[in-house]
């Protein structure tokens, strides 16, 4: 047989033993630590991105919050603006009508008090005008009557249209 | 995007070093023809066999050769029925030379032990055809050096991966870390996970030992010359080995389901079973020995080439035929940095693959 292919008993011997005992120390100095190593490592690893994902998902739940916050408190601010308008609007229309009133009620008051004065001064220049014609028609008759026989000419035309 | 600029980064820096290597297999070349010179030397009229200096580089060797005619002689442990004996190899001089240990006389036939017997009969020593109870080689031969220091590599570059991960907890890989871990992810994400499903993690420490032992022996075997110079993934004991690992972790993890399949096939008739029976034992075992001789002669097939085209010099007797040599090893050597890991990976995939499906939970 060709010496290539006839295992030699000696080289088995020494590989089977040299390999057994490379294999234990390898196993147990060398492979134990390396792959409990790496192990570890890529625990770690999947560990720190599951954990990454997680707090993008917070951060992303808490932008979303966030945003929600945001859209409540600008429709709040939108409602208490618009309540605000309404109050101001109600305020001007009420103090529109109330000095609209006030100023009526001015304008009447004045109306009347004119015409009191009015109807005073009126009464004023009646009796002016009555105490002056009373002058007048006194000063007059004073002078018609100055005359004696005239006074007795008028009082005998009283006497006759009076009948009795 | 930043870390596989970086790994980009660091395999450049790896090609860059397997680089120098190839260039370096350039300057070895001298040293593998002054050995020839001396050969030619000792029987003047010796033909260049290239078969035969290429099966000696490929095959296993009791000394180890370092430069030109320098090698390091290798201690032979010899296991006979009297006990066991320990010497040097340099007695035997390179097979020139008989060795009279404390029980028998032995001689290098082939760079095999043997026993010398009376009349100067020999008696090989014992192979998986043939067991020869008196004397079993048990030598720390070339490749099991190969072998041990590549251990030690691999044992360096863990260890001290393994203290990076300790020291910098839960940071960023950094240096020779930040190389080696992408290549255990890989192992883990793209073998063990899509193969084995959930249960991956029992089986990760074979199967990251058995790919970085196969790619780190594939990649020292490239290298021409001390520390490389071996081929150890390239031989079928050591491909034996791993695969027959292979084989008996899948049978042993092998669930209900899996040996149901194999006992007790649904949709069978009763008498076909036994030949079921066996055409799923010659299943078993098939697999794990196409994954031996996938191994072994894919790194075999590389190193005979890259030292056929190195021979083409010696053939032709010629150093112009050496530019085109060097030219079509440094392409072979690059391409075999592939195969490395390209081999490691499918070994490690298959043998992901097949433990997969013996723990395979079915769902009739």
């Amino acid at each position: 047989m060709n010496p290539l292919v006839t295992p030699d008993i000696g080289l088995v011997f020494w590989t089977t033993v040299s390999f057994l005992v490379l294999f234990f120390l390898l196993a147990k100095f060398a492979w134990k630590p390396i792959m409990g190593a790496l192990d570890e490592r890529e625990r770690f690893i999947e560990d720190a991105l599951s954990k990454a994902e997680a707090a993008k998902e917070e951060m992303s739940r808490l932008t979303n919050e966030n945003e929600v916050l945001i859209k409540q408190a600008r429709l709040e601010r939108d409602a208490i603006l618009a309540e605000a308008k309404k109050v101001k609007d109600q305020i001007i229309a009420d103090a529109k009508d109330a000095a609209h009133k006030e100023g009526a009620r001015q304008i009447e008051l004045a109306r009347i008090d004119i015409h009191n004065q009015k109807a005073i001064a009126m009464a004023d220049v009646k009796n002016q005008v009555a105490a002056l014609s009373l002058e007048i028609a006194e000063k007059v008759l004073r002078k018609q009557f100055e005359d004696q026989g005239k006074q007795d000419a008028l009082v005998a035309d009283l006497l006759k249209e009076v009948k009795l | 995007m930043y870390k596989s600029s970086i790994l980009k980064s660091k395999i450049f820096t790896l090609l860059r070093i397997c680089a120098v290597f190839l260039t370096l297999t350039a300057f070895s070349i001298p040293a593998f023809s002054q050995e020839e010179h001396a050969e030619h030397a000792e029987g003047a009229e010796k033909k260049f066999e290239p078969s035969e200096v290429i099966l000696e580089h490929i095959a296993d060797s009791h000394s180890l050769h370092l430069w030109g005619e320098t090698s390091l002689p290798l201690p032979v442990v010899l296991y006979t029925d009297k006990g066991l004996e320990v010497f040097s190899s340099a007695h035997f001089e390179h097979g020139h030379a008989d060795y009279t240990g404390k029980y028998y006389t032995y001689r290098l036939i082939n760079d095999k032990v043997n026993i010398v017997g009376e009349n100067n009969t020999v008696a090989e020593s014992s192979s998986i055809i043939k067991w020869n109870s008196n004397l079993t080689d048990l030598s720390i031969t070339r490749n099991v050096v190969s072998m041990w220091m590549s251990i030690a590599f691999l044992l360096i570059i863990f260890f001290s991966v393994s203290s990076a991960y300790k020291k910098r907890q839960g940071k960023a890989p950094k240096g020779l870390q930040s190389f080696i871990e992408p290549l255990i992810l890989f192992v883990r994400d793209d073998i063990a996970r899509p193969n084995i499903g959930y249960k991956y993690q029992r089986y990760m420490p074979l199967l990251l030992t058995v790919f970085f032992f196969i790619w780190i022996n594939n990649l020292i075997g490239l290298v021409p010359f001390f520390p490389g110079g071996a081929n150890l993934t390239g031989n079928i004991a050591v491909t034996l080995v791993l695969s027959v690992i292979t084989l008996i972790v899948v049978n042993l993890n092998g669930n209900k389901h899996y040996w149901k399949h194999i006992f007790i096939p649904a949709d069978v008739p009763v008498w076909i079973w036994p030949l079921w029976w066996v055409i799923e034992l010659v299943g078993i075992i098939s697999r794990p020995f196409a994954l031996m001789i996938r191994l072994f002669a894919n790194i075999t097939a590389g190193h005979i080439i890259v030292l056929s085209l190195i021979s083409l010099i010696f053939v032709f007797k010629s150093v112009g035929i050496a530019p085109v040599s060097v030219a079509f090893v440094v392409f072979m050597d690059v391409l075999e940095l592939l195969v490395a890991a390209l081999q490691a990976f499918i070994f490690t995939l298959l043998t992901a693959l097949f433990i997969g499906t013996a723990i395979e939970e079915h769902h009739h």
